[in-house]
């Protein structure tokens, strides 16, 4: 039997896509980008106080509140998993970064003798080191934020619990974490390091806010980890054929620990942040906030079933609950209708992406 | 086509191989060679122990009985990584390939190209979508390598999945059922894939159900029923219909 000799490879049947049909334009994100550029002229036509400095602020620094956390929680949904712990989280690490803050510049207590004297005039706490105490706080708020990510990506990755039930479980533990070491008050950040606590958290750059800053730096971060990294690579893998990537030699074990704590870390990072804005941590901050999170992570083209999504369409899923709640306010919308309507375009976002791909 | 290679070392030997399941032998006395460059079709019944043959040989399991040898040397397989290692690998039936990828992405997945930029490294996009690429051409298969597998014909993800055997510059490959749920013309270039392989030298195990296609691409045909080994022959000195009697067992041996 002889190779039959055949042409040199041709491409006969697949030519290039159309522009409109790939990249970008052909994603979730993109419809919601565009539905999002619509929805800011029906802004500015409805009032004219959108378009205002103050309020695009205003407006940014709203939803950078929960675009770190989404986009922490991206990673996991692109594994196929689901992170609901994020907004105890958000509580718990904020909590845990204004106690240690509080205590630390508090003489007496445990360890303060390392990081505070009092001054001469016998009132004043002064910092030996000024930024100590906050670095040391930062550390052990996101050390917590480590260990509940640990917890969860132990339970899914290793015990092979479903990663709903388990991040169902964490959000009431860490939920009860929070009261229990505030005794259900909250704390305070407080301490000679209060001012720099708060000018990297609800502080602004030339006018942006700096929450706004942030995001950028780590959504670019995550855009490059997710297109031009192994691991990244990985999370799609993982998140397309889980038993394939395994086979394949894919450490997947490792890779899905990887993401919830990525996920919990920045939840984390997300509620010191609120928690310098709002100048506290009570004990029932963020609550039900997972749920924006998620929200904002499909509509943006985050996909449950897994395998997809990325960091640009997480923050337009942020921008666009935000643009709506700050639109209806303006509008004087009873604002009651907001959640109405954020449930509507969760579908809406779905549903168009469902008719996409039946029609190509 | 001759097999001009039966003088040489065979790549892959089993001798006396058997393997029981509690009370049940799946595999008895089985005694097998695979020369470099063949293309050899497995062929048998549901349960006559094609599988665990397959599993012995990628490592899932050890064998019961007998030895593994490969190019020569004795071998013990724990994990199917041990296999790996000397070359051999598998084409599963299901393929193993996330759909959410483009064809480089699955054909290096968990081998990929990286380049170091400080501490940081960084895939080699281009260098992997420009090998992939080749391996395409040397199979000859139209598969473009930045197409995601979602995309694809049933035809052109075998082609991604052997493309990923040649990466690892397999010397057996071992295809369970590779042509059993596509359409006539992707059945072809499967057909064309594997000549492609032995072309490159490979070794080629071809477990199917479909006698059409085995005897469309084989050098040689071996029959299993009830776990042991009923025929061994070049395809051209046999027949389909003395293959169906000897996989029903209306021919006892051949």
């Amino acid at each position: 039997m002889s190779v039959p000799q055949q042409a040199p490879v041709s491409y006969a049947n697949i030519g290039r896509e159309r522009w409109w049909r790939r990249g970008i334009f052909a994603s979730q994100a993109g419809y919601v980008t565009a539905a999002l550029l619509v929805l800011l002229v029906i802004m500015h036509l409805a009032s004219p106080y959108f378009f205002t400095t103050g309020n695009l602020q205003n407006v940014a620094k709203n939803f950078s509140f929960i675009a770190i956390a989404a986009l922490g929680e991206t990673f996991v949904i692109i594994t196929a998993g689901i992170d609901l712990s994020v907004g105890s989280m958000m509580c718990f690490s904020a909590m845990i970064t204004s106690m240690a803050m509080t205590s630390l510049s508090t003489p007496g207590m445990l360890g303060a003798d390392l990081f505070v004297h009092v001054a001469a005039d016998g009132k004043t706490v002064v910092a030996n080191a000024p930024g100590l105490i906050l670095l040391v706080s930062l550390l052990a708020g996101m050390g917590v934020a480590l260990i509940v990510g640990l917890v969860n990506g132990f339970c899914v990755a290793v015990l092979g619990l479903s990663p709903f039930v388990t991040t169902l479980g964490t959000l009431s533990i860490v939920r009860g974490l929070a009261y229990v070491v505030s005794n259900g008050r909250g704390s305070f950040p407080g301490g000679p390091d209060v001012d720099y606590y708060y000018a990297l958290t609800s502080g602004s750059l030339f006018g942006v806010p700096a929450p706004f800053l942030y995001l950028m730096f780590f959504a670019v971060v995550m855009a490059i980890v997710l297109h031009h990294t192994a691991f990244g690579r990985h999370v799609f893998a993982i998140g397309g054929n889980e038993k394939a990537a395994e086979m394949t030699g894919v450490n997947v074990t490792r890779v899905k620990i990887s993401v919830y704590v990525i996920s919990a870390l920045a939840a984390g990072l997300q509620g010191i942040i609120i928690c310098g804005w709002l100048g506290s941590a009570p004990a029932n901050m963020a609550i039900s906030y997972e749920l924006n999170v998620i929200a904002a992570a499909v509509i943006g083209g985050a996909n449950l079933a897994g395998g997809v999504g990325g960091p640009l369409g997480a923050i337009i899923g942020c921008i666009l609950l935000e643009v709506i709640r700050n639109g209806l306010v303006l509008a004087q919308v009873n604002s009651y209708w907001q959640q109405t309507l954020v449930g509507v375009i969760i579908i809406a976002a779905v549903l168009v992406d469902r008719i996409r791909s039946r029609m190509s | 086509m001759e097999t001009t290679t039966s003088g040489d070392q065979p790549l892959l030997e089993l001798k006396g191989i058997g393997k029981d399941f509690g009370a049940v032998r799946a595999l008895q006395g089985v005694d097998l060679s695979i020369y470099p460059g063949e293309v050899v079709g497995i062929m048998g019944d549901n349960g006559a122990g094609k599988s665990t043959l397959v599993k012995i040989v990628a490592g899932n399991f050890p064998a019961t009985h007998g030895d593994v040898r490969f190019e020569g040397e004795l071998v013990h397989f724990r994990h199917p990584i041990d296999a790996r290692e000397v070359g051999i690998e598998i084409v599963y039936q299901d393929l193993a390939l996330a759909d959410n990828l483009t064809a480089t992405a699955n054909v290096y997945l968990a081998r990929e190209l990286k380049r170091k930029f400080g501490p940081f490294s960084f895939l080699d996009h281009k260098k992997m979508a420009n090998r992939a690429l080749e391996i395409f051409g040397e199979l000859r298969s139209e598969t473009r390598p930045q197409q995601l597998i979602r995309q694809m014909s049933g035809g052109q993800r075998q082609a991604v999945a052997i493309a990923r055997t040649r990466l690892a510059n397999a010397k057996l490959v071992m295809m369970d059922e590779p042509t059993a749920a596509i359409s006539v013309r992707q059945v072809a270039q499967v057909l064309s894939l594997i000549r492609g392989l032995r072309d490159q030298g490979v070794a080629v195990m071809l477990i199917s159900h479909r006698m059409p296609d085995v005897f469309a691409v084989s050098d040689r045909i071996i029959v299993f029923r009830r776990g042991e080994k009923k025929a061994d022959k070049p395809i051209k000195d046999s027949s389909p219909e003395e293959v169906t009697a000897l996989i029903t067992g209306a021919k006892e041996a051949a």
